[in-house]
């Protein structure tokens, strides 16, 4: 029976209220994908890619993810715009709707609403589309603009995001790796969203491209209000960019919080560990680095009790048991770790 | 410009290529053990009072010019082909060009409907196995495609032989035509010789559906996994659009090229299957002369084969260029 114990899937969480003050709220979603073995490809485990991250957003405002590589970045993003099938368990509210409970009819409109700029600007423009097509198709399937205005209103878009006409009738591969990325965001800008989840849009580019597509980023977040989840491990860039933070460990976040607020007083172990890694730009400085024991554990089988047990250098024996709950230490604040129990107040505290 | 300069280059590469070829096949054609000259010889001295085997020889080689040596056979066949001029087939003994002409419609023809058959089957399954991949349907779909890729030609057709000219008794064994032929009329004629290709048709098919199924399904995998199809599902798209706008027509790349490369195929007839149905095409034609050492013919049929392998390389580099918008011919 053991065997099936293993392929339990806990979802056992309590549901949020749609609150209008966040554009976003994700509770304890879960995204697991499964490990198919033996003859009849049976699953016999999952990767737990996504285990139980919560987070709000609030409308206009900017959502720092960090982490490390595999820590499930990618994935809360993807499955927040449920681009990677469906959720294991949780709720993420869109404007205060699931957008897992949404039809094939529904989801395609609000696909407009919520857009995503993808990590790798080479792979992720159709290679024998051009440009118009690419940033135009979905503005013509989900008419977004009158017919008379398309050309137009391309035009401006593109324009926005940097790009001349004349790169109109161009194919993704005649352009440098800055201005594809610029693609991808007129792409995405075009269907008017209110929400873009950046999937690490920048660490594929050179850092002068770095700076000038993060300066497009924040202005036409300033223009159009837009609200963004900005994923990356690339910490000084996402301390520039963003208002809050969310740091990512095997899957769930470990704190959470105002970006001033992580950054003068991280919390959770992890999170000095990864700030302290932080280079300095000046070789007479010496690095105060905490360097972490061991390397990240699988997800397909993570660590019981805190997952950062095992590389925790406050490890207490009662990190092994039992999972920490989540805990506001100051106001909006979060962090998950036994090393502040009894400061702050829980969840349940404040219900 | 460059697309022409780019087709001379290649044109004359093949030339030289098919110089080569010729020589090769020319060479292994003196060298066969089963020699046309030498058995109208045996033949022709078994009969009383004839001329001994080794004058029938001498007799023989000077007429059919065999006396030449190797190199010097090979030019002279050379420089009369380029004049045009290919000679009698010994041993349907009318003119080579004029014997092609009588078999390669037919054999085209087969070859056009299998192929036409084959696409129509392959693709779409192709496409069904790569959106279902690791499903039922998929498994179903590739045992299948394997199972054709594996069973031999013979094997198959004698199968389909057995089941359904034996047993059932649907179709013939073999030929083109039935035994009442001359009396029907025109519309009957041709239905009776599209009654008898049946057979011949679904075995080229079964046999050469699997591969471009299996290839169409590994190229719509590939491009289903890649991250633009992510961005069109991103956009909101219907799947519809997703799969036919973004993923097929990006499979349809490496399709084209293959089917392409294909086409000049269709010329060259299928030995195996037309000989084993008696289907009087360019396939069976080209295997009696060959087996009966009819140098003419078989080296007509086989610079043939040789011109149209390397106009089909040609083809599919070009098509290549047309349907890839990133692909610049140099």
């Amino acid at each position: 029976m053991s065997k099936n114990k293993k392929l339990d899937i806990q979802n056992d969480f309590t549901p949020v209220t749609p609150d209008p003050d966040y554009i976003l709220q994700v509770n304890a979603l879960k995204k697991y994908f499964p490990i198919k073995g033996g003859i009849f490809s049976r699953t016999v485990g999952y990767v737990k890619a996504v285990d139980g991250v919560t987070f709000n957003l609030k409308r206009g405002s900017t959502m720092g993810l960090v982490g490390e590589s595999g820590c499930g970045k990618t994935t809360t993003g993807r499955t927040i715009l449920r681009l990677s099938g469906e959720k294991t368990g949780g709720q993420v509210l869109f404007n205060g709707r699931e957008v897992y409970d949404l039809n094939t009819k529904e989801m395609r409109k609000l696909r407009t609403e919520m857009q995503i700029i993808f990590q790798d600007p080479f792979s992720s423009l159709s290679p024998r589309l051009p440009i118009s097509e690419i940033i135009g198709e979905a503005v013509r399937e989900h008419s977004i603009v009158p017919k008379e205005e398309f050309d137009d209103y391309i035009d401006q878009v593109m324009d926005n995001c940097g790009l001349q006409p004349f790169h109109k009738d161009r194919y993704p591969h005649e352009f440098s790796g800055g201005q594809r990325q610029r693609i991808c965001i007129a792409r995405a800008l075009a269907l008017n969203p209110e929400f873009i989840v950046c999937d690490e849009p920048v660490s594929a580019l050179d850092v002068s491209i770095q700076a000038q597509i993060i300066n497009l980023l924040n202005d036409l977040q300033e223009k159009y209000g837009l609200t963004y989840l900005f994923i990356s491990h690339d910490l000084s860039v996402v301390e520039h960019i963003s208002d809050t933070i969310g740091v990512m460990y095997l899957g769930s976040l470990v704190e959470y919080g105002k970006t001033e607020d992580i950054f003068k007083n991280p919390l959770h172990p992890y999170t000095k560990a990864l700030f302290s890694a932080i280079p300095v730009p000046d070789p007479s400085v010496k690095m105060n680095r905490i360097v972490l024991e061991g390397s990240i554990p699988s997800p397909a089988n993570p660590p019981a009790g805190c997952k950062f047990h095992t590389r925790c250098a406050n490890c207490m024996e009662r990190c092994k048991h039992e999972t920490p709950v989540q805990r506001e230490i100051e106001p909006g604040h979060f962090v998950h770790c036994h090393l502040y129990d009894g400061q702050g107040k829980t969840n349940e505290q404040e219900a | 410009m460059s697309t022409l300069k780019f087709i001379v280059k290649r044109l004359l590469i093949s030339v030289v290529i098919l110089f080569f070829v010729a020589l090769i096949i020319y060479v292994l054609m003196r060298c066969l053990p089963t020699s046309y000259v030498e058995a109208i010889a045996r033949q022709k001295s078994m009969q009383p009072g004839s001329k001994s085997f080794e004058e029938w020889m001498a007799q023989l080689n000077a007429a059919y010019g065999m006396d030449r040596g190797m190199v010097a056979g090979f030019f002279h066949w050379i420089g009369q082909a380029l004049r045009g001029h290919f000679g009698d087939s010994w041993f349907y003994t009318v003119p080579v060009t004029q014997k092609f002409r009588e078999t390669i419609w037919l054999s085209f023809v087969i070859g056009a409907i299998a192929m036409f058959f084959e696409l129509i089957i392959a693709i779409p399954l192709g496409v069904i196995a790569a959106r279902k991949q690791y499903s039922k349907t998929d498994y179903t779909i590739s045992v299948l495609a394997v199972a054709g890729i594996s069973l031999p030609t013979f094997f198959f057709a004698s199968l389909l032989k057995l089941v359904f000219s034996v047993h059932l008794k649907w179709f013939d064994l073999f030929g083109l035509v039935g035994r009442n032929y001359e009396q029907l009329t025109a519309l009957g004629k041709l239905l009776d010789k599209a009654h008898h290709l049946v057979l011949p048709i679904v075995t080229l098919v079964v046999i050469s559906v699997g591969s471009l199924m299996r290839y169409t399904r590994t190229n719509m995998l590939e491009v289903l996994n890649a991250d633009y199809i992510r961005t069109a599902r991103a956009k909101g798209l219907s799947e519809r659009k997703v799969i036919y706008r973004h993923a097929f027509r990006n499979t349809l790349i490496p399709l084209v090229t293959i089917v392409g490369g294909s086409l000049p195929g269709l010329f060259s007839g299928a030995l195996i299957t037309e000989t084993l149905f008696s289907i009087p095409g360019i396939g069976l034609t080209s295997y009696n002369a060959m087996v009966a050492g009819d140098i003419p013919f078989s080296m007509f049929y086989l610079t043939f084969l040789a011109i149209l392998t390397l106009l089909g390389n040609l083809i599919s580099d070009i098509l290549y260029a047309v349907v890839d918008p990133r692909v610049r011919l140099a």
